[in-house]
């Protein structure tokens, strides 16, 4: 995909304030993206929704790369009403580490943040009310990590609360 | 013999007593929830607490089949999650890959996605009508919205042979030219329908029983829903004129001449009212797209075999129930590295509790219909 700086005053001002914090400002595609560290992601969106008005989480989402070093990535989606534009923040995690929550930011990233929690696996740090949201409380098992089979199940969940051997 | 005071109760009865807090069941089968939506409530007396949503009864995995799928298989599935309005969703996903791929579009069948992507729009919106009025206890819109709706599904299925999955669309453009009468079909839908909305706003908007149980119920300001990522109609009727068709364009919706509808108090009778006025400005841009059709071919420059190049996009488009977002990311293979859906459906929900607390229990049945939510999108 066609890659490009990403020149303006949001980039501009992110890393003159994080400095090493922000890892990469390009448009891929057209799209804004900013890849940030850890450390750094809940101050990044703390800034861009308070300095520069992006007041709408559009999405919260994640990708499992298990060949990479860090191999959870973490997407924020927000989207500024004034100067109606759209930025992707990204990060990356090693399994067991923990994401900054957003719920502090945005009410909207209640449901996203468990449902990511739900699929991947990830857990967010100061969530109020972390667990599963899509699939059963009692579920073992990260649907969207991609070791996990298409087919797969959690057997004794099955067993034990639909009566059957197998939901295949 | 003389009246004597009763004795007080003893201390711990009183509590009990006193204590009006109650835990409700509602669902998930129940005929006001439109699909398997369990809500807890928490009652102090017919004031509702609060409100805990129990979803994921038809979670399918949508996700993780499209990453075991190629991009093309999987076209067919995204109709699965909104089906109300396929077409839209369909229409999403296809400019997604389209977008990883940098295809162009040809202006025949850009025109001709507009167009049943509004009848669409119409159609869910006229279900949504029919069945928000049934829940309210209206019985008879329910029937006049299914008639109208009957003749978007006829299009459609002259069209491509499905009435409500329609996989309409193919990365790259259309499958199917259009058939001979499908402009005239088109114009003559938008003149019935124009007439049709006026039947509706006769049954309804002065209807006091309609009005009583729709004004200043499930109120969400446009503050809150910033803060709950609420789009769609519910944002419009906060009074925030914010549509992607006209914010970012997207299929030449910048050719067309309409409005967006909005309104001021953000309660459920304003947005009966936006969507009203939504269907006929979807009247609107359909007859301008079907009077001039653009001639030539309906494919862009696309391979039988489907490989994007490394890389991801966001894609999103303003369905009938708000921003519809695809998020693909590809590793150069013949399938999806992974997809994921933003929901309009699952996020508007999120603002459930929201909504309902301090409103009336009876409410709370007005308040799930005008969020107007599709299980299948919520659970994907």
């Amino acid at each position: 995909m066609p890659s490009a700086a990403w020149e303006g005053a949001v980039p501009d001002e992110l890393r003159a304030r994080f400095g090493t914090g922000i890892e990469s400002t390009r448009l891929l595609g057209g799209q804004k993206l900013a890849a940030v560290s850890l450390a750094s992601a809940g101050d990044v969106l703390r800034s861009l929704r308070d300095d520069h008005g992006f007041d709408y989480l559009v999405d919260l989402t994640a990708v499992h790369w298990p060949t990479k070093g860090r191999q959870f990535e973490v997407v924020w989606i927000v989207y500024s009403f004034a100067s109606n534009e759209r930025v992707r923040v990204k990060t990356t995690l090693e399994e067991g580490e923990k994401a900054p929550t957003a719920t502090s930011l945005y009410s909207a990233a209640n449901w996203l943040e468990r449902e990511v929690y739900d699929m991947f696996g990830i857990e967010f740090d100061g969530h109020p009310d972390l667990r599963r949201i899509l699939m059963p409380d009692e579920w073992a098992g990260f649907p969207l990590r991609k070791e996990y089979g298409i087919v797969q199940q959690d057997a004794d969940w099955v067993r034990e609360n639909l009566k059957i051997e197998s939901a295949q | 013999m003389a009246a004597t005071a009763l004795a007080p109760p003893p201390a711990a009865e009183a509590t009990f007593l006193d204590s009006n807090e109650l835990v409700l069941n509602m669902g998930p089968q129940h005929p006001s929830t439109h699909g398997v939506l369990r809500v807890i409530l928490k009652l102090d007396g017919e004031t509702v607490l609060g409100a805990d949503c129990v979803i994921g009864y038809l979670h399918r995995g949508v996700e993780k089949i499209a990453e075991n799928r190629t991009y093309q298989q999987f076209a067919p599935y995204v109709d699965r999650m909104d089906y109300v309005a396929a077409v839209s969703n369909g229409l999403g996903y296809c400019m997604a890959v389209e977008k990883l791929l940098d295809v162009e579009i040809p202006p025949r069948a850009q025109a001709v996605r507009v167009i049943l992507t509004e009848l669409n729009r119409i159609a869910s919106h006229l279900l949504w009508l029919g069945t928000h009025a049934l829940d309210i206890g209206a019985i008879t819109p329910v029937f006049l919205c299914f008639r109208e709706r009957e003749e978007v599904l006829k299009i459609f299925e002259s069209y491509c042979g499905a009435r409500l999955t329609t996989h309409a669309f193919r990365i790259g453009g259309l499958q199917y030219e259009t058939y001979d009468t499908f402009e005239q079909e088109c114009l003559a839908f938008c003149d019935l329908m124009q007439a049709k909305v006026q039947e509706y706003h006769d049954l309804l908007t002065g209807n006091r029983i309609w009005v009583n149980r729709t004004k200043g119920v499930g109120i969400l300001d446009a503050a809150g829903c910033k803060d709950y990522g609420v789009t769609g109609p519910l944002l419009r009727a906060a009074g925030v004129a914010w549509d992607l068709r006209k914010a970012q364009p997207y299929c030449g919706y910048e050719k067309y001449d309409f409005e967006i509808p909005t309104a001021a108090n953000g309660d459920t009778f304003d947005r009966y009212i936006v969507r009203m006025q939504e269907m006929e400005q979807s009247c609107r841009i359909v007859r301008q797209a079907a009077e001039a059709l653009p001639e030539g071919p309906i494919k862009g420059k696309v391979g039988k075999v489907i490989k994007p190049p490394p890389g991801e996009a966001y894609v999103s488009i303003e369905a009938p129930k708000g921003e519809l977002g695809y998020y693909v990311v590809s590793d150069g293979s013949l399938n999806p590295y992974r997809v994921r859906v933003r929901p309009p459906s699952f996020v508007n929900l999120g603002a459930l509790d929201k909504m309902c607390r301090g409103t009336l229990i009876a409410d709370v049945v007005a308040i799930i219909g005008t969020i107007d939510i599709v299980l299948g999108e919520v659970d994907r």
